[in-house]
């Protein structure tokens, strides 16, 4: 596809410039309003359903419009994007939300809320995306790699990335292998979990933004073997 | 315009936040999709159980054990899996050593990704925008509105949080503390100096515990 096609950018903003840093006070609560702490409950225990996963809700905050994401608080941004996982799900109508009322005339959904119990298992097992190896790694450490550009892998307008824009075109080092992950790019699709390599690479900020005076300073991110080309091909 | 906000589901819920996370809560109640106990071991536990003491604990640990530090460093996961802290958001964790030669600082440009078993829910400055666009390309800048301002020989290694890696920063054991506890120390190991973006502190009032609840 062609590059400028590709929507849900708005949340890919490291390295764009941006003001002070919003810094808490020390005695702040873990929640600063009620309302966040229901907020987070809700998108959670309704994560437990298995309806959807970690890729496909956080594909969902970034296809908000761009203007609501930049306007939206973070916990807003968490129920929008549970709003809209509910109706693509089919779990609840349109009706329904607009109405604040469940529809009893409906079939009901063939799922239920799990418990106390088994979102306390939940939490504690997590959800690790670590799969078997299924073929050895293409990158050795210390290897040179180069990183493709989002607009080269995205597979559709449409599509979730892990891939921030700034490290695009790229050479750094591989100084981590993580052995194979879940591929968010995939999984957020449903189109299966397509587990690949991951590796921390490391980057000199100075090649990133050649003017930013970074000196010494390096950059480190976890990619998945099909964001990288080795450094001489590129 | 490319989208049409009438098509967004969350348009359909109420415009005051407060009242569209209850609208929510509500109706997924009443249909059955979520349990009010299950909602409230969810708080209970982010609110009052899981925070930056656990991490704390951790790197006070390393800071007096050196066996423990080795593990903490080099086999991280199967450590945290003895110990029951390798839950959600925190399935696989790299920790990171400062040093007088390396600072770590630890950002997720694409979100808010942060080890949640170690640290609990993450700051909102963490979660900010600007937190998310400055930390990767300007780190002396955006350490020293934390009031960290670290000499120019010393490296800044910013890890950003792309994949399901989540990063602890151990920090350097403060010098002039040989003579406190394991329990005294976790005092001032403050949730920032596990994130890079400040150091360890006295904390204080001269008591062992500041969990600050």
């Amino acid at each position: 596809m062609t590059v400028s096609e590709r929507k849900n950018k708005t949340h890919d903003m490291g390295g764009q410039p941006g003001g002070p840093i919003p810094i808490d006070p020390p005695d702040q609560a873990v929640f600063a309003e009620h309302w966040h702490a229901r907020a987070l409950a809700v998108t959670v225990a309704a994560g437990g359903l298995g309806k959807w996963n970690l890729d496909s809700s956080r594909h969902a905050r970034e296809r908000l419009p761009a203007d609501d994401y930049m306007a939206y608080s973070y916990y807003e941004k968490w129920l929008a994007g549970l709003a809209t996982l509910l109706v693509e799900t089919g779990l609840v109508s349109p009706e329904e939300l607009r109405k604040g009322q469940a529809d009893n005339s409906a079939a009901g959904p063939p799922v239920s809320a799990p418990t106390a119990d088994q979102v306390k298992a939940a939490l504690s097992r997590g959800g690790p995306s670590l799969r078997p190896d299924r073929a050895p790694p293409r990158f050795s450490l210390g290897q040179r790699v180069t990183v493709l550009d989002p607009d080269q892998i995205v597979r559709s307008p449409d599509g979730h990335t892990r891939l921030p824009a700034y490290i695009a075109g790229c050479t750094g080092q591989i100084i981590r292998h993580h052995h194979s992950h879940v591929l968010p790019d995939s999984n957020a699709h449903g189109l299966g979990e397509s587990p690949e390599h991951l590796y921390g690479v490391c980057f000199a900020a100075a090649d990133i933004w050649p003017d930013a005076g970074a000196g010494a300073d390096e950059v480190c991110l976890d990619l998945w073997d099909s964001y990288l080309v080795p450094a001489d091909r590129s | 315009m490319p989208h049409d906000h009438h098509d967004h589901p969350h348009s359909l819920l109420p415009p005051d936040p407060h009242l569209r996370v209850q609208a929510l809560e509500s109706l997924l109640t009443e249909k059955g999709l979520v349990d009010p106990a299950a909602l409230q071991l969810i708080i209970d536990t982010y609110q009052n159980k899981i925070g930056p003491q656990i991490g704390a604990r951790l790197v006070a640990r390393a800071w007096c054990d050196d066996a423990f530090k080795a593990r903490l460093l080099h086999d991280t996961d199967a450590l945290l899996d003895e110990l029951g802290h390798n839950g959600r958001q925190g399935e696989h964790v790299v920790v990171v050593e400062q040093t007088d030669d390396l600072h770590h600082l630890v950002v997720c440009t694409l979100c808010s990704c942060y080890p949640w078993p170690l640290l609990g829910i993450p700051p909102g400055w963490y979660k900010s925008d600007n937190y998310r666009r400055r930390a990767v390309r300007e780190p002396r800048a955006v350490l020293s509105e934390f009031g960290l301002v670290l000499p120019e020989q010393t490296k800044i290694r910013v890890w950003d949080s792309t994949a399901e890696i989540r990063y602890l920063v151990l920090p350097q054991r403060p010098e002039g503390t040989d003579a406190l506890s394991e329990d005294q120390l976790a005092g001032w190991v403050t949730r920032d100096c596990m994130i890079g973006t400040g150091l360890p502190a006295a904390p204080p009032e001269d008591t062992s515990s500041q969990d600050g609840s």
